[in-house]
This record gives structure tokens, C-alpha cells and sequence, in this order.
């Protein structure tokens, strides 16, 4: 932690450190606090006054259905979202690997959708699949299939899965890349001379040996698809129908700012934190100590 | 390669091809239909090809309002938005975790563990969940509708300064003290030896920071009333609404465009930094 050499204290050290603090506890630590606190007030309808309520707030939302439902359907977003893109990203990297000459080229043109904001990524996608002009709808039609993602939840559901899923291939194509390319080549080779294929090598030698990078990213995966995806939902079904999109941090934004239920959403807000705060310590404790097999 | 089967070679670049196609193609259909005229943009089987209008709707688009009609801010004026709390973002995140991590790492003094866990705090705090009282803060500091409203709640990070902790602790203890030897002040010592030497841990994260900034959106979205202070990336938001009464997907497309253009410019250029920063920072 500390370096063995060091300089001794002075106010110096203090003020290195001060900008950092200050705008820590300013924009951070005390608005935190003040989610936690406000998640135990109940506000009047006119906003005039409010009542300390314990957790009253707390009680409501875990006997609401539609926080439940909210709940169970960003679970299912992001598992789907990280199995998607992850697995997506597995096949592409094992093939990349195998190349031995063009790999940057591959990999140049796979990793530049991570740079696209996610409002963007849902333009675009909505734009792909809109019932009218978008160019899947008018494929869908000559097999009988009706796109409509304004009306179908089930469909727009799986129009931000995939867009969410896209944006997220190029992280996970290059940690996969970067772990397969650290393999020591003998021990691939080994595998060849006691003569298994390479779908053999790839199920038996390489996928057991990148599985810490796939724990790793299975945490980052989670964390992208809970917190980062606020801006393609927004853009392209702003959580309907029907709430059929709403995920959890969605949900905040809208009735904390749309519905103005200020205790609810506070409420809200520190569910989240606490599943932040557990995200954050398996993600450390894996750093910690790696997956060991 | 191991060994030589010409068969699979030819099937690994299909699939990368492919794979390729697949991730290429949403930015193919905005290219392509930001280069057609707004009729065309109308009929159902929309363009594969691109078409001649490119030009026409890059000036439409950089030098207009964007969609007609609206209150909206031109273009350039969003670009310059981003690019400014982007820079901010990027350069205030460095500064501050640079000077931080200095501190922590080379100075024995009274709550340093303190500060250190403060910081790390930062991290199980994305703007997400805490937004409501953040904007309340910001409201009350009379900082909306400005730049540092915009830039300074995001740039507390504990990534950063994790990061160049751990640069600074790979940094030999003989550096130290031959700097000290040769009479160098704690100052001194940062700026004539730790700066140049974790130059590149700079510019990489530098290169993720930007682009970390250029994507904000649901912060700009909230702070921001006044049209002036737009940036590109929430603008689109903006559109896609107007598009359900005027739909003119030529522009909304060549905004999307252009407000993908910088970050995908600076991931592309400078791979070897943003391969470098994405791994060293493990988010």
C-alpha cells in the first residue's frame, strides 16, 4: 500500500487529496445518504410535506407486483444480454485466435461498437426493426412473421436484449482474445499430439482455461446489463409496453422523475445500491483470488 | 496454428467474416441512410446501397437545426458540448486521481486509509441510483445548464486512481531515493519522475475516460434544460421522438452518425492505448 520510501506528513498530502474528497462527498457520499434517508419519508400528494415513515416505503415496494415483475425481468435482461454477447464474442475470439495473420484486422472491426453510447445503439436498432420501414420487418413479412415492437412486449424485449448484446460483443471479444492468446501455445499443441481435433481442444483445453476470464466477465456483464442499458431502453421502448421493458434502473428514473414518488424511487435507489455493493465484492473477491480448477 | 487443415482455415475467416458482417451491419443501414434523400427514407424497403445525397444531408444536418421546425441547438454547436464535457471528464478525471494517488501512495499521514475507502466508495455508486438527490446538489450549487455542471459530478473515480496506484507502486523505491539524494522536493518528484513515467498509463486511460464521457446520457438529459448546452449524444433521443410525427430518418441517421464519428475515431486510431486501458483498469 504504502511505499517503503515515503515522505513524511505535511499539509501537502491533504490538499493532493482534497479535490478528490470534496467532490466525493459533495456529488456521492451525500447524495447516497440522502437517498437513504428520503427512503424513509413519505411526501404528501402536493409535495408540501413529508412524514418519517421507517421503512414503510421499503414494505410497500416488496409487496408491489410490478416491482416484482421488474425485478424477476432484469434478471432475465441480463442473463440474457451476457449469455448473447458473451458466447457470441467466445466463437468469434476462439476463430480469431486461430488466425495467424489479419487477427488485428479482425479484431479492429470487432471492437469499435463498444465506443457507440448505448442511446445510440438503440437509435440504430429501433431504426433496424421499426414496423414500417425497418429492413428485418419487411424480411419478416414473406415468412409470415408480423414485427411489432410497439405493441408486442415479448418483441421489444428482444429488440434491447440485442441491441444491448451488440454493444457489449466487443468487451467481451477482446478479454476472450487477449485470454486465448495467453495460452501457452504447447500445451494446444500437447492436446494435438495426442491427437484431439480442434472443436476437441477448444471444449477440453481452451474453454476450461479462459473460465476465470469467464467468471470476470459475467460480473461485468451483469453490471452493464443492470446500470448502463438506462439509455437503450429509453430510446427505443421507454420500458413499455405495457412495462414489458421496465428494468429496475428504469424504473427509478421514471418514478422518481416522471411519477415524482420520491420516497418509492429513493427506495428504490438503495435496493440498487445494495446490489451494486454486492456486485462490487464479488468482482473483488474474484480478483482477489482467481478461479482456481 | 498447430496444424494445417485448409479446410477449417477457409471456415475461421467465413465465420470472422461474418461475425464481422453481423456487428457492422446496424452502422451499415445508418450510413447508408444518411446518404439518401428524406423521400426515399419513406418507402417501405428501405435502401441497402448507399445513395448521392450524403453531402447534402451532412450540411442539412451540421449546419441546421438538426429536424425543422424544432427549438433545437445546429449541430456543431452539440459537438462542441460533447467534445467540451468529454475533455473535462477525461482531463479532470486523470488530474484529480493522479494527485490523489500520489498522496496515498507516498505519504504516511493521519486518515489516509480513510480517504482511501472514501474513494472506493465511489465505485457502489454509479449516477443511476442516486440520481434524484444528485440533481437536487447540483440544482442548489446553481450548476445546471453549465459545463461543470455537467462534467464535475462525474469525475470522482476510484478506477483511476486505483489504477495509477497501482503504476506508482511497481515504480522501484531507489527512484525515491536518488531523488532525494539529488535534493528534489515531493513536487518535484511527481512532476519530473512519476508524471513521465506513467505517460502511457495516462494516455490510455485517457483514451476510455473520453469515451466514458462522450456517452453520458442520462446525466446531460437531466442537468440540461437549456438547448444551447444539448450534447449530440441526447439530441438523438430528442429526434427519434420528432420522428414519430416528421419522420426524416436521412438526418437522424447523419446526427447519429456524426455523434458516433469522435469515439469510434479515437477507439479505432488508438487501439493499442484502449486495448491497454481496458484491460488495466478491469473497469
Amino acid at each position: 500500500m504504502l511505499k517503503r520510501v515515503h515522505f513524511n506528513s505535511s499539509i501537502l498530502p491533504y490538499l493532493l487529496v482534497a479535490p478528490q474528497i470534496i467532490i466525493t462527498l459533495v456529488f456521492f457520499i451525500w447524495p447516497a445518504s440522502q437517498a437513504v434517508y428520503q427512503s424513509f419519508l413519505i411526501e404528501d400528494a402536493f409535495g408540501l410535506s413529508s412524514e418519517f415513515v421507517w421503512f414503510e416505503n421499503f414494505e410497500y415496494l416488496f409487496a408491489d407486483e410490478l416491482y416484482h415483475a421488474s425485478f424477476v425481468r432484469t434478471l432475465f435482461f441480463s442473463a440474457a444480454v451476457a449469455f448473447l454477447s458473451m458466447s457470441f464474442a467466445l466463437v468469434l475470439a476462439g476463430f480469431a485466435d486461430r488466425v495467424v495473420r489479419g487477427a488485428t484486422t479482425y479484431r479492429t472491426m470487432l471492437i469499435w461498437p463498444y465506443a457507440v453510447a448505448p442511446v445510440l445503439a438503440g437509435a440504430l436498432w429501433v431504426f433496424m426493426f421499426n414496423p414500417t420501414l425497418g429492413i428485418f420487418p419487411y424480411f419478416f413479412e414473406f415468412f409470415g412473421y408480423d414485427w411489432n415492437h410497439y405493441l408486442n412486449g415479448g418483441q421489444a424485449m428482444a429488440l434491447v436484449v440485442m441491441a444491448a448484446a451488440w454493444k457489449q460483443v466487443a468487451y467481451n471479444f477482446l478479454f476472450y482474445l487477449a485470454a486465448m492468446q495467453s495460452i501457452p501455445r504447447s500445451i494446444i499443441e500437447a492436446g494435438a499430439i495426442d491427437g484431439a481435433r480442434p472443436i476437441r481442444r477448444f471444449w477440453t483445453l481452451i474453454f476450461p482455461l479462459v473460465s476465470p476470464t469467464t467468471f470476470f466477465l459475467l460480473v461485468i456483464n451483469a453490471v452493464y446489463a443492470f446500470f448502463d442499458t438506462f439509455g437503450i431502453i429509453h430510446a427505443v421502448t421507454q420500458g413499455g409496453p405495457a412495462n414489458s421493458t421496465t428494468i429496475l434502473v428504469y424504473k427509478v428514473f421514471n418514478d422518481g422523475f416522471v411519477g415524482l414518488d420520491l420516497g418509492g424511487s429513493a427506495a428504490q435507489s438503495v435496493i440498487l445500491m445494495f446490489l451494486v455493493i454486492v456486485m462490487t465484492f464479488i468482482q473483488f473477491r474474484y480478483i482477489e483470488n482467481k478461479v482456481e480448477y | 496454428m498447430v496444424e494445417n487443415r485448409p479446410i477449417l482455415n477457409v471456415m475461421t475467416h467465413l465465420v470472422l467474416m461474418l461475425g464481422v458482417a453481423i456487428v457492422a451491419l446496424p452502422i451499415w443501414i445508418t450510413f447508408v441512410a444518411a446518404t439518401h434523400e428524406e423521400a426515399r427514407m419513406l418507402q417501405a424497403p428501405i435502401p441497402l446501397l448507399p445513395g448521392a445525397y450524403f453531402w447534402d444531408n451532412f450540411k442539412e444536418t451540421f449546419f441546421g437545426s438538426g429536424l425543422s421546425g424544432s427549438q433545437s441547438a445546429p449541430v456543431w454547436r452539440m459537438l462542441l458540448n460533447s467534445m467540451a464535457m468529454a475533455m473535462m471528464i477525461a482531463c479532470g478525471k486523470i488530474a484529480i486521481s493522479l494527485i490523489s494517488a500520489f498522496a496515498i501512495v507516498y505519504f504516511k499521514f493521519p486518515f489516509r486509509m480513510g480517504f482511501f475507502w472514501m474513494i472506493f466508495i465511489t465505485l457502489m455508486l454509479p449516477v443511476e441510483v442516486r440520481i434524484l438527490p444528485t440533481f437536487e446538489v447540483v440544482a442548489d450549487l446553481g450548476l445546471l445548464n453549465s459545463y461543470w455542471g455537467l462534467s464535475i459530478p462525474l469525475i470522482a473515480s476510484a478506477t483511476a486512481t486505483f489504477m495509477f496506484r497501482q503504476v506508482f507502486l511497481t515504480i522501484p523505491d531507489e527512484m525515491l531515493e536518488s531523488a532525494r539524494i539529488d535534493g528534489a522536493k515531493p513536487l518535484q518528484f511527481f512532476w519530473d519522475i512519476l508524471i513521465p513515467l506513467s505517460r502511457t498509463n495516462i494516455a490510455a486511460l485517457f483514451v476510455i475516460l473520453f469515451i466514458y464521457g462522450w456517452n453520458q446520457y442520462l446525466w446531460p438529459l437531466l442537468i440540461t434544460t437549456d438547448s444551447d448546452m444539448t450534447t449530440i449524444v441526447m439530441s438523438i433521443k430528442q429526434m427519434l421522438e420528432a420522428a414519430e410525427q416528421s419522420p426524416k430518418w436521412n438526418i437522424i441517421m447523419m446526427t447519429a452518425l456524426l455523434a458516433m464519428l469522435p469515439p469510434v475515431f479515437v477507439v479505432v486510431g488508438m487501439q493499442k492505448l484502449f486495448v491497454k486501458g481496458l484491460t488495466e483498469t478491469d473497469k
